[in-house]
């Protein structure tokens, strides 16, 4: 008979510790496989760009609602931003089973720190961005990789959060960013249209900007659609807004004639 | 995700699943493929896993049985301990949580489908690398890459039984006539509160629809070839 | 107390002759000479409150509290010794955040139940260990609506309309059976909540206690969470009015 009930219901190790000589709780982990174990290599299901930036109230964030296998435009209706707790929302590109299972563990994190304690510690963006690139790093530490690029943004006590983590764990924090090719296309554009005026650009403004920086990305990025999220979080807490659609100009191309010297 | 390992039996596949007011419909090709040579033309791909709920399997043939032989142990020890009935929410979790976590190791997508009391029918689709991602309608498997266009064209919310039985017919059809790794037979299984009902699709019976074989015929302007005589001995 | 003495109230993995586990028994006792808690399952939520006894007037008032919450839509609390008490909660939350990460979707208070009566019933087996000396109240709003249970010592639940634990559960009982439970509103069962806490509360042996509520509704967006400081004082108020006019 074991007497520890923490031993309950666990294999035991007889074969590994025949006297007994771990104490309890602790047992031998079956060391791994000699030639070396291989994790993810790859996303398969992705999200594409996520934008962000800072205006007058607070951060808004941008995404749209693909997910694709390959270049299959696979699901179209996929929701990329998320909030968490009450100061916070996230958005993330890359592998979107990854991004269900952070969004699993960021709710079982508010549930451990906010929900049960009921102390009135809250987390805010800070803690969440910190959380986020422990995880994000300790996994890449494990050759195992969440293959995400997330955005956080936040509102808090007045301050205005906006950060960056990815799947090595690196981070860095700008008044405006983007993952994915957005890092590319849209961030000149954000930077010119936002540095220096954080503290005056309105929420329609910024909404602007936003829609702007979304439709060259869907003229350019292959992996982009016309549907897409706008989140802000301010004061006035987090807001996610439904699925919008991007009005889009193609009436400039009727006239287009061949590649070079075609006139008809 | 691992590519097939060699030698490994393919469920090459068309599979998809349509939900409808009352139920849902779930279809598949009857092909199982060890390279270009048909190890089954006769495989039935749709695999029950509880009384309203079943999976459609694509991927290796050898880890999809795996897989849903585990959840339909998991869904009857379900019944068991919760005294009730499993959503189809609660499958498809159970599929994900597997296909995810094991991800490195498993070449499986799957579409699960089913009725149940919550929330009526529903389809969820859980590709290759995990994630689960509910879908009105969702196909799955090479031959699906063919029909996208085809299934977004024509499916219609609000659509009846009979209406979504011959979606399904359709569409598995189109997709087996153009995806060498699929074919056979049309299987398909529609689930609603009351029952469940197999429907079967002969080889021979498949919706048809351009051929080419006609215009092939007729658009031949050359002279036909003649073969060469074979002098006598 | 026939056991003392008989040598079979040693261990909770002995029975007496007469099939019963002393052990188990002594565990209610300690939840007996505990301040009362009570839970309230009522139209569309839950109404738990206890009778939190202050033994010392340095205490941070408000602190230690014994209701807690187990996950959004749960709350619990016991009655018995504290420190059995939080080892419960925590197992508890254990139970429900096991059950998030197969099932992707919150656990009924059936479940949170069950798997907390199976874990008290273990600690009833053997020689090495000692029952919980807590009788555990768990109340919620899940998908088929509002659940109350207590789990007792010996690991048994039932499912109730109104349950009580602790010294005052006597007359909590015959007060909650006075209620029309299934037509109150959780507002309202606030009120009764508070009333039953302060009417079964025994001035001539305890001296101060500290009224305890958290609740759960439609009107809490479906949260387990204390009650507002301004809806507990004015249910705390009226209570003490009740039990003026009571007397």
């Amino acid at each position: 008979m074991d007497h520890f009930p923490t031993n309950w219901g666990r294999p035991n190790y007889n074969t590994f510790d025949a006297h007994a000589t771990y104490p309890l709780h602790v047992h031998p982990q079956p060391s791994s496989s000699a030639d070396g174990v291989q994790h993810t290599q790859q996303p398969i299901v992705t999200g594409t760009s996520v934008l962000a930036l800072k205006y007058k109230d607070g951060i808004m964030l941008a995404a749209d609602n693909l997910a694709s296998y390959g270049s299959l435009a696979r699901f179209k209706g996929v929701q990329r931003l998320q909030a968490v707790g009450d100061y916070t929302i996230i958005g993330a590109s890359g592998d979107m089973a990854d991004f269900q299972y952070l969004q699993y563990i960021l709710d079982n994190l508010i549930i451990s720190e906010e929900i049960n304690p009921q102390d009135g510690h809250k987390l805010g963006p800070s803690e969440v961005h910190e959380y986020l690139s422990q995880l994000l790093y300790a996994r890449r530490s494990r050759m195992n990789p969440l293959w995400n690029s997330v955005l956080v943004g936040g509102f808090r006590d007045g301050q205005r959060f906006l950060a960056y983590v990815d799947l090595l764990g690196t981070t860095y924090k700008a008044s405006t960013l983007a993952t994915g090719y957005g890092a590319y296309i849209a961030q000149p554009l954000l930077r010119k249209a936002v540095e220096g005026k954080e503290d005056t650009l309105t929420e329609d403004e910024a909404r602007k900007i936003m829609e702007d920086c979304l439709r060259v990305l869907f003229y350019r990025d292959a992996r982009s659609i016309n549907q897409y999220q706008i989140a802000t979080i301010s004061a006035a807490g987090a807001s996610i807004s439904g699925s919008l659609k991007l009005e889009t100009s193609w009436g400039f191309a009727e006239g287009i004639r061949g590649y070079g010297g075609q006139t008809q | 995700m691992q590519q097939l390992k060699s030698g490994e039996v393919n469920l090459g596949t068309s599979i998809m699943a349509v939900q409808f007011d009352g139920g849902v419909v779930v279809g598949a090709d009857s092909r199982t493929t060890t390279g270009s040579y048909i190890a089954n033309r006769v495989t039935d791909k749709l695999t029950y896993v509880h009384d309203r709920i079943y999976c459609c399997r694509s991927g290796s043939a050898a880890d999809t049985q795996a897989v849903a032989d585990a959840i339909h142990r998991s869904l009857q020890q379900y019944t068991q301990v919760y005294e009730g009935t499993p959503t189809v929410h609660t499958a498809a979790t159970y599929f994900e949580n597997v296909c995810y976590n094991n991800k490195d190791n498993l070449s499986a997508g799957i579409i699960v489908a089913g009725w149940d009391k919550e929330v009526g029918p529903s389809v969820y689709n859980i590709p290759l690398g995990g994630g689960l991602f509910r879908q009105p309608w969702a196909i799955g498997g090479s031959g699906s890459t063919y029909v996208y266009g085809y299934c977004d064209a024509t499916y219609r919310e609000g659509w009846g039984r009979d209406e979504t039985v011959e979606f399904v017919k359709n569409t598995l059809s189109l997709a087996m006539a153009r995806d060498g790794s699929s074919g056979g037979v049309i299987r398909m299984v529609v689930i609603q509160e009351d029952g469940v009902e197999r429907l079967f699709v002969p080889g021979n019976e498949l919706p048809k629809f351009w051929e080419g074989l006609e215009v092939l015929g007729k658009a031949s302007a050359q002279p036909p070839v003649v073969p060469m005589a074979v002098e006598p001995l | 107390m026939t056991s003392i003495g008989t040598g079979y109230d040693l261990s909770a993995s002995t029975y007496s002759p007469d099939g019963r586990i002393f052990q188990v028994e002594y565990a209610n006792k300690a939840v007996e000479n505990s301040g009362t808690a009570i839970g309230l399952r009522v139209k569309d939520g839950i109404v738990l409150a206890v009778e939190k006894l202050v033994h010392s007037k340095l205490l941070v008032p408000g602190a230690n509290r014994r209701i807690s919450t187990v996950d959004r839509h749960v709350g619990l609390t016991t009655a018995g010794l504290l420190a059995d008490g939080r080892h419960i909660t925590g197992q508890a939350r254990k139970e429900a955040q096991v059950f998030r990460q197969w099932h992707r979707t919150p656990a009924t208070l059936k479940i949170i139940a069950d798997r907390l009566g199976a874990y008290i019933q273990m600690y009833t087996l053997y020689s090495s260990v000692r029952p919980f000396g807590v009788s555990t109240i768990v109340g919620g709003v899940d998908k088929t609506g509002p659940g109350l249970y207590v789990v007792e010592p010996s690991g048994v639940y039932y499912g109730y309309h109104g349950a009580a634990i602790g010294k005052g559960r006597q007359l909590a009982k015959n007060e909650l059976e006075k209620l029309n439970l299934t037509e109150l509103s959780t507002r309202e069962a606030v009120f009764e909540a508070a009333r039953i806490i302060y009417l079964v509360h025994d001035d001539a042996k305890e001296k101060e206690f500290e009224l305890e509520m958290s609740w759960i509704g439609d009107e809490t967006n479906g949260l387990h969470v204390p009650v507002p400081k301004d809806l507990h004082d004015e249910a705390e108020q009226r209570a003490k009015d009740a039990l003026e006019n009571f007397e």
